[in-house]
């Protein structure tokens, strides 16, 4: 049964082809359509529309830029819930507080590229996000630090240092008996 | 009823410090003992010996060594059934059966009378004796029960005499003759009636014989009588009236016959009838019949009394000989026996003194080599089936080891030379060789599969109990660990051991068998009765690369006598193999023996020996060696701890020599410096140092708040301690405000005291040990009435400024300097004490391979366990209550008292009698660290202060993670091949 089925379907020739019939001249398009209708908008409402648009995309660009701030509070709160003692979570946390803003870094022209146009100035939003993004990663850093794992004491470059050699050397003690 | 909400937190609290100190302590579950450890037990050398009587039908025999110990030993296997070790201080001088059923033995000089349950060994009674002084006592058993219903012992101190029930200890009479200066030497009793005469001498020659009426005390006659010369004070009972002594010169022998009141001699000059004597002449114990036994330096001569005109010589024997005591056998016979060397056998000679000329027995009977001379025999005999007598003789030989011989066989012996440890130095096993036989492999893999079912069994518990012990044993002797090469961990190691008898024996950590032993020629007793001693052993060479192909050895020193002046001895061993590489006789004493950081060529480790005259000699005695040393001679110094002076002494060493000029291995020394203490303010109780092959990982000590804190690492720091004269008694024989103990840091090349601190109404014995750069010491506050532990820290101020980052990024700080002790760092000490609940034996503590690892105080308490005691406990910068920070860096709140844990004792229920000392051994694991605690027993065991750290345990189950493995990797395949169907089967669809 199963094989007679597959056999069935081996291979099928699909006749009508469909894809065509949408343009096809043989049906007209209805009263009132013009197909050349947006072509012929006047030049003035396509440059407010390319203004609004532009305008549009400059919010949106601002809005991207400002996105980072949502997830540093976001990353703050988590860090204050954390604690300050080294374990999964927090070292979880702190790798992914300095993960995000670096990849976010190195991708700032990737993200800034729907709004790329040459009336919008994506600089100032590009300028805001990487310094949020920075901001974000020296709250990372930061919190490595709380957490004692960046070597800024003495301690951290002493802590493994050999003992001195001797130059002296002195034997002896009670006498054998 | 409901707890109030601040008993409940306290109840919480508690409950968190107990979680908090059981994760602290290291325990083995019971299932684990004799896993990593092992105990073997010894008695020491045997000096008497008393077997069970036939009647009583057990074949045991009491044992009295010079450990101090008394045990019961089976017989057929030499097994203890009993044993108990005494103090040292309470020395046992004699052993007696009485009535059967008890052990008598005299202790302290005749002063306590004790006895003891045979067949179990319990004691029975304690008699204390009022004796005069510390005189040589003797015990008597009287034997016949017939006169006497109350088997009385007599004890003889003295110029006392006592007799005492042996039932119940109770003293049935006390005499004290009073004759000046009375030594009793001898006690006969009488067969027929109940008189025991008693023969003693006063003064040097005076010889005093009374006859005392055994029921009563009283005296029933007595006689005195002055011979012309001296006596030595050596006398025998020739035969039951006849003494024969020796005298003063030790060359002639007195024969002395008392009846009733009178008491007539006879001097004979012992040349007269035995050839070629010389030496020191020694009468052996007991024999009868007339019959007695001299021993000269060459000889041992059997003597028949021929009335009192003279002896005769029976038989002689070349020495090493040795004679047994009279055994009675019938009514009137009496059976001896003669142990002698032939050739590399020994000789087992039994005879009866009725009739010499004819021997019971001579059996030629094979020895290992390695056990020297025979000192002593006990001879016993048994009926076989056919009614006649059987013999057989416990010999104690030369190296303290004992034999039991019988049938021309030996039937068991004890290795009894392992109670008398006096060094311990662990060497490597030789490295794996490869090619391993295809037949090892397919066993090991069969035995290796067994194993992993039975464990399988007990995991699933349905092992049976057979079974169970089945994997019990099959842990203990797991093959891996028993192995005669060198493992990765460092587990597997030789302890090479020096004993008293100057025998070194190599023993394996796995399970403690004997791997080899040498009983060294050059520390065996000469024939001119010269007592050689052994006194320490090193490491002499460890091959690395350039003599990789040699075998390490080791270096064993000697004193050719028993004085501290007698010249040296030093033997060089193979460590693998045992054989004496090479053996040298020094023509100077050894006061100190010095091993150098420096090595030659041939990686020998250089040794400086100082004689007693403050000379250093250099070994090895290379050309090479010479140089070596004389780049660095103005770099070393050494320190003399004077305990008679009551002073320290540093010395310098200089190229001449005045004790042999010519010498160019022989350096003189110049004083530098002394600090010698009041004599009646203070005495020098104990010198520590640190030990030399310690390895301190670093020299910073990171405290809370990131600071840091530099330790004073200086190898030359010793530590002293030293107590008012008044205080260096026993515990309480001082009051509180006339008892002090002072304890000194003392650097010992330039003799500055680093460090001073007094302890007020605190007493020795101090114990002491020290690390890195801490001084843990005991002793005992009299004020408190309790023992204490101390601790000193020491930090060099010098290097504290360097706590700039940039600086020590960029490397400019002078922490990698080299150290010299005339700088005069400033240091700074930080100190603290706590209770502590016991006395201590011995103190120790826990060597790593790197020094990562945290350390352990290994502290032999009084009930001769080891307790590891992490040395967190002991950190002086505890407080009442730790900040947060100190609370994350380890530190534990305050407390007056060091916990003892239960689970931390290493010995867990064992017991190390007569414990003595500790040694901690590095694996090449870092978390890990060989124990090795020796006493009259032995006991090792591996210990991890960290836990485990950087290994998985013995119970991790290898198998299971390979099954798991397994399964998911099947897992894997059977899913992939799955979905590749399913995908396919979807395409279709």
């Amino acid at each position: 049964m199963e094989k007679g089925k597959g056999l069935a379907r081996r291979w099928a020739v699909e006749l009508h082809d469909v894809s065509s019939s949408s343009s096809s001249p043989a049906f007209p398009d209805p009263p009132g359509f013009t197909r050349s209708a947006p072509e012929a908008d006047d030049a003035a409402s396509a440059r407010q529309r390319k203004e609004t648009e532009a305008a549009w995309k400059g919010q949106k660009a601002w809005e991207v830029a400002q996105a980072p701030f949502k997830n540093l509070m976001m990353m703050g709160f988590m860090m204050w819930m954390a604690g300050s003692t080294v374990h999964l979570f927090s070292i979880g946390i702190v790798f992914s507080a300095l993960w995000q803003p670096f990849n976010a870094l190195r991708s700032v022209g990737k993200v800034f590229e729907p709004f790329k146009d040459p009336r919008v100035d994506t600089l100032a939003p590009k300028l805001l996000f990487t310094a949020l993004n920075l901001a974000a990663m020296g709250l990372g850093v930061w919190k490595l630090n709380t957490l004692g794992l960046l070597p800024t004491n003495a301690s951290d470059w002493v802590s493994s240092l050999s003992p001195a050699r001797e130059v002296e050397y002195a034997g002896g003690g009670i006498p054998l008996m | 009823m409901a707890l109030p909400p601040r008993q409940l937190l306290l109840v919480l609290l508690g409950f968190l410090v107990a979680v908090s100190l059981a994760t602290l302590a290291a325990a083995v579950y019971a299932d684990q003992v004799g896993l990593a450890d092992w105990h073997q037990k010894y008695i020491g050398k045997v000096k008497q010996a008393v077997y069970h009587t036939q009647k009583s039908g057990r074949r045991r025999v009491v044992v009295l060594t010079e450990e101090n110990v008394i045990a019961s030993l089976d017989l057929r296997s030499g097994d203890i059934f009993w044993r108990h070790v005494i103090e040292k201080n309470n020395p046992i001088d004699q052993l007696s059966l009485s009535a059967g059923k008890y052990v008598v033995t005299l202790s302290s000089g005749g002063s306590i009378l004790r006895a003891w349950n045979l067949p179990d060994g319990q004691m029975v009674w304690e008699t204390n004796i009022q004796t005069s002084s510390a005189s040589k006592s003797l015990l008597h058993v009287l034997s016949n029960s017939k006169v006497v219903q109350d088997n009385l012992v007599l004890v003889l101190a003295g110029q006392w005499i006592y007799a005492i029930s042996s039932i119940d200890g109770l003293i049935s009479w006390g005499k004290e003759f009073t004759l000046d200066g009375l030594e009793i030497k001898q006690v006969v009793q009488s067969p027929e009636n109940d008189i025991v005469y008693v023969v003693g001498i006063a003064g040097s020659s005076k010889l005093a014989v009374y006859q005392l009426n055994a029921k009563t005390g009283e005296i029933v006659k007595d006689a005195q009588e002055s011979l012309p010369d001296g006596l030595c004070g050596e006398m025998l009972l020739g035969s039951s009236n006849v003494l024969v002594a020796l005298d003063e010169t030790r060359s002639a022998l007195f024969i002395v016959e008392f009846k009733g009141e009178s008491i007539s001699y006879n001097k004979v000059q012992i040349s007269e009838f035995v050839q070629d004597f010389s030496g020191m002449v020694k009468l052996l114990p007991l024999m009868s019949n007339g019959i007695i036994a001299l021993q000269s330096s060459s000889t041992v001569s059997l003597l028949k009394l021929k009335g009192m005109n003279g002896l005769e010589v029976i038989h002689s024997f070349d020495r090493p000989a040795s004679v047994s005591d009279a055994l009675t056998i019938t009514e009137k016979d009496e059976a001896f026996a003669i142990v002698q060397h032939v050739g590399s056998q020994i000789e087992f000679i039994v005879k009866v003194t009725s009739d010499l000329t004819n021997e019971i027995i001579r059996e030629k009977v094979d020895i290992d080599q390695h056990r020297g001379s025979v000192e002593k025999v006990f001879l016993n005999n048994y009926v076989r089936t056919d009614k006649s007598h059987g013999f057989r003789a416990l010999v104690v030989m030369e190296d303290h080891s004992l034999l039991l011989i019988q049938q021309g066989a030996v039937v068991w012996s004890r290795e009894d030379g392992l109670a008398s440890i006096v060094d311990v130095m662990a060497s490597e096993l030789p490295v794996e060789k490869d090619g391993v036989s295809v037949a090892d492999v397919e066993h090991n893999l069969f035995e290796w599969l067994k194993g992993h079912v039975l464990k399988l069994k007990g995991t699933l518990m349905l092992a049976s109990v057979d079974e169970l012990a089945a994997i019990q044993a099959l842990r203990v002797r797991s093959s891996e660990k028993n192995k005669m090469t060198r493992d990765h961990n460092g587990f597997r190691k030789l302890l090479i051991v020096l004993t008293k008898a100057g025998k070194v024996i190599a023993l394996h950590t796995g399970d403690g068998r004997i791997i080899w032993s040498n009983l060294l020629p050059s520390l065996r007793a000469s024939k001119s009765g010269e007592m050689p001693s052994a006194l320490r052993i090193y490491q002499w060479q460890v091959p690395h690369h350039r003599v990789m192909r040699e075998n390490p050895s080791i270096l064993v020193v000697g004193r050719s006598g028993a004085s501290s002046v007698a010249p040296g001895v030093l033997c060089i061993l193979d460590s693998y193999s045992g054989e004496e590489l090479n053996s040298q006789r020094f023509d100077h004493s050894v006061a100190q023996i010095i091993p150098l950081i420096l090595k030659d060529s041939s990686e020998q480790r250089l040794h400086l020996i100082v004689d007693s005259n403050s000379n250093a000699h250099l070994y090895p005695r290379s050309p090479d060696a010479l140089n070596s040393f004389m780049t660095e001679m103005s770099n070393q110094y050494f320190y003399s701890v004077d305990i008679q002076k009551n002073a320290i002494r540093g010395y310098s060493l200089q190229k001449s020599c005045d004790f042999d000029s010519g010498d160019t291995y022989c350096f003189s020394t110049r004083l530098l410096w002394s600090i010698i203490f009041p004599s009646d303010a203070e005495r020098i109780s104990v010198s520590e140092t640190r030990k030399m092959n310690e390895v301190v990982h670093t020299q910073a000590k990171i405290i809370a708040d990131q600071d840091v804190m530099y330790k004073y690492l200086s190898k030359s720091l010793i530590f002293v301690a030293t107590v008012s004269p008044k205080a260096a008694g026993e515990i309480g024989s001082a009051a509180p405000e006339e008892a002090s103990l002072m304890a000194y840091l003392i650097d010992a090349v330039s003799g500055r005291i680093l460090h001073r601190m007094t302890h007020h109404g605190a007493q020795g014995p101090v114990h002491s040990v020290v690390s890195e750069n801490w001084v843990v010491y005991h002793y005992f506050n009299l004020r408190a009435h309790r023992f204490e532990i101390a601790v000193i820290e020491i930090y060099d101020q010098s290097r504290a400024d360097n706590k700039d980052v940039l600086k020590l990024i960029l490397g400019k700080h002078n922490l990698s300097a080299p150290m010299t002790s005339y700088s005069r760092p400033e240091v700074m000490v930080k100190s603290q004490s706590y209770f502590f609940t016991h006395s201590v034996k011995a103190m120790a503590v826990t060597q790593t391979a790197k020094g990562i690892t945290s350390k352990q105080l290994l502290i032999g308490t009084i009930g001769d366990q080891v307790l590891a005691l992490d040395k967190r406990f002991l950190d002086p910068r505890r407080s009442v209550n730790p900040t947060q920070q100190e609370k994350e860096e380890g530190i534990i709140p305050l407390t007056d008292y060091l916990p003892i844990i239960p689970q931390s004792y290493v010995t867990h229920s064992l017991q190390v009698e007569a414990l003595r000392g500790i040694v901690s051994i590095p694996a090449k694991l870092e978390s890990t660290t060989l124990v090795f605690t020796y006493g009259v027993d032995l006991f090792y065991t591996r210990l991890a202060p960290s836990r485990t750290y950087d290994s998985l345990t013995d119970e991790f189950s290898y198998a299971l993670l390979l099954i798991t493995i397994v399964a998911l990797v099947a897992a894997l395949f059977v899913t992939w091949i799955w979905s590749e169907k399913k995908e396919l089967r979807d395409k279709w669809r």
